[in-house]
């Protein structure tokens, strides 16, 4: 009983979160951390389980906000619509460009899919049926409730709670799944895990391929929330880049790393957006940059691997900590 | 041959004797140490904000600019080397990646909120105008910009293959143990490699800044162009560097003459991209 004590008490705190906190500002902030904790946790799958370090994830959160707003400003449909086309065109986006991808190893990966990523941006930016530069927008008076467009950021919060709820769950799942324990092994040591027979591709595909149509659920809600996207804030490369930062500042391959280091690093830059101004935009990234730096220096395990240690020594449910393997040829 | 497609060529050439400049810098640090420095591209963004410093503060171009950057450049490599790299070099897979992609958000916004996002560029007759040799124009600071980058490369590739220090070089690339046993100090050995690779970098910045346009994203294109170049050239290979960087240079400036040049990118991506996947072992590695 006392196991489940904890976790009930965060969870009402989560849900009574825009009740007791009900400014605007503080209730959009819940909402954001909600909606890039779930991006976090979709690139966690692949980036924290499998090892395998993507930076090209904002492909997929883009496929999902072009698919969102181009259903309603070409097919005048709801962008819920989106949803599900932005999910299949993710999935076979990441098994076309996984399978030729994944190969690589290390640091090659990375290299290839900010290429990946950067291409798209670029192709993109030169379509006009995605609306080239200046993008694509979303319904500006909602026409009924399945427009999912609010002033107030609470309907927001909720949804975007439901699904990160549904995110961690398919993870936890996953994890505790044969595939959870291929993809351990697989982090661990590729070659170790092959030789005992664990079909190593295949599963880092699949994970990949998961992890993708997660990533452009949460794509396809930011455009809802933000009404538009264009090329910047659906596809620049930032945006994988603060997926791979709270996934690892929280810890990268544990469940709720990608949470905590949203709860962190949204506020941070929220605030720091407010208190400096538009001169702040530039000092909130090499916040940002010198966070990682830290990170990566000091804690490459993330925050959370040390209070895990704790949390396990006193005789708690332990969880397997990052221990990604050092990098390999291709 | 039309004289303008000479013209493209020669031009293409001399901007891809600087990409080779900059992309032998990271090949050194990746071969040497097996770790991709991803804000290689910013470092040549710091030195062609060097280069626009050194000419609003004392009116001067690249005669004064090249040795500064590679100055500054040189010790912040070791900055970075002593501060950062040698302790995630142990370190798991994505502390590296993180470590490296820390620094460049750090670099990038750092001139971002320094310089602004304006478009900087440097006098266009900095060097001299332009002129003409056989009816092909040519402007002289991408003319001197491609001597001296080829100069420079050349003088690395020698540095590492004929002389002591190289070779102590390349015996801790290839087992820093066993260099250690022979009293070569490792640690020193990287330090330097990465005062050469950044120092070189810098250089390449200064010479690029002369005519190509100075913004704080740029380390973002120029760090892919780095990665294609090395990947073609082979990891590890100032030769390889030299030669594919050349081969970029006229790809891109064939791709912007022919089809455009939004496209040119495009044409340089998947070029990288079909290499990965290909033939990662680059045009001129072993299999």
């Amino acid at each position: 009983m006392r196991r489940w004590l904890w976790p009930s008490v965060a969870l009402a705190l989560v849900i009574a979160y825009p009740l007791l906190f009900s400014t605007p500002f503080q209730q959009r902030l819940g909402a954001l951390v909600l909606l890039y904790a779930i991006a976090a946790s979709a690139w966690n799958i692949v980036g924290g389980y499998a090892g395998q370090v993507s930076v090209g994830h904002v492909v997929f959160f883009g496929c999902g906000a072009y698919a969102a707003m181009g259903a309603y400003s070409h097919f005048a449909l709801s962008p819920l619509v989106g949803i599900p086309i932005g999910i299949v065109v993710s999935v076979a986006i990441a098994a076309v460009v996984g399978v030729p991808t994944l190969r690589l190893s290390g640091h090659y990966f990375s290299m290839a899919t900010i290429a990946v990523a950067e291409l798209v941006r670029l192709i993109v930016t030169n379509t006009d049926y995605l609306g080239a530069g200046v993008g694509l927008s979303g319904p500006t008076v909602p026409r009924n409730l399945f427009d999912l467009s609010f002033i107030s950021a609470l309907p927001y919060y909720y949804l975007f709670l439901a699904i990160l709820v549904t995110t961690l769950g398919i993870t936890w799942w996953m994890t505790n799944s044969r595939m959870g324990f291929y993809l351990r092994a697989i982090r661990d040591s590729e070659r170790a895990a092959r030789s005992l027979g664990a079909p190593a591709s295949r599963t880092k595909l699949y994970a990949f391929m998961l992890s993708a149509g997660l990533t452009s659920v949460a794509g396809a809600l930011y455009a809802m929330m933000f009404g538009f996207v264009d090329p910047e804030s659906g596809l620049g490369i930032l945006i994988s880049v603060k997926m791979l930062i709270m996934a690892a500042l929280g810890g990268a391959g544990l469940l709720f790393g990608p949470l905590v280091g949203a709860a962190i690093l949204v506020p941070l830059e929220e605030i720091s957006n407010n208190v400096l101004g538009g001169k702040g935009a530039g000092l909130t990234f090499v916040l940002y940059g010198a966070i990682i730096v830290l990170i990566a220096r000091f804690q490459p395990g993330g925050i959370l691997t040390p209070i895990m240690r704790l949390w396990s020594r006193r005789g708690k449910a332990p969880e397997i900590p990052v221990a990604t393997g050092a990098s390999h040829a291709p | 041959m039309s004289t303008i497609l000479v013209q493209v060529i020669v031009g293409g050439l001399l901007l891809g004797a600087v990409y080779a400049l900059f992309s032998s810098g990271l090949t050194l640090i990746w071969g040497m140490m097996n770790i991709v420095n991803f804000a290689h591209g910013d470092f040549v963004m710091l030195g062609m904000y060097v280069a626009f410093v050194i000419w609003t503060l004392f009116g001067a171009g690249p005669m004064l600019g090249v040795p500064v950057a590679a100055l500054l450049l040189a010790t912040l490599g070791i900055v970075v080397y002593f501060g950062l790299i040698r302790s995630i070099m142990k370190g798991p897979m994505l502390a590296q990646i993180l470590g490296t992609f820390g620094l460049a958000l750090l670099l990038r916004y750092a001139a971002f909120w320094w310089f602004g996002a304006n478009f900087l560029s440097l006098p266009e007759n900095i060097v001299g105008g332009t002129f003409d040799i056989f009816g092909i124009r040519i402007q002289a600071s991408r003319l001197l910009a491609g001597v001296v980058a080829l100069l420079v490369t050349g003088g690395l590739h020698i540095l590492l293959t004929r002389t002591s220090l190289g070779s102590k070089m390349l015996a801790v690339a290839e087992d820093s143990t066993a260099a250690q046993l022979m009293g070569i100090r490792p640690d020193t050995m990287q330090a330097i490699a990465w005062a050469i690779a950044a120092g070189v970098t810098g250089i390449a910045g200064a010479l690029i800044a002369t005519f190509f346009y100075i913004v704080p994203t740029v380390g973002e294109t120029l760090g892919i162009v780095a990665f294609v170049t090395v990947s073609l050239g082979g990891f590890g290979s100032v030769p390889g560097a030299l030669v594919a960087g050349l081969l970029i240079g006229v790809i891109e400036s064939l791709s912007a003459y022919w089809i455009g040049a939004v496209y040119k990118d495009i044409v340089v991506y998947s070029l990288f991209l079909s290499f990965l996947w290909f033939r990662p072992q680059g045009l001129m590695g072993k299999s």
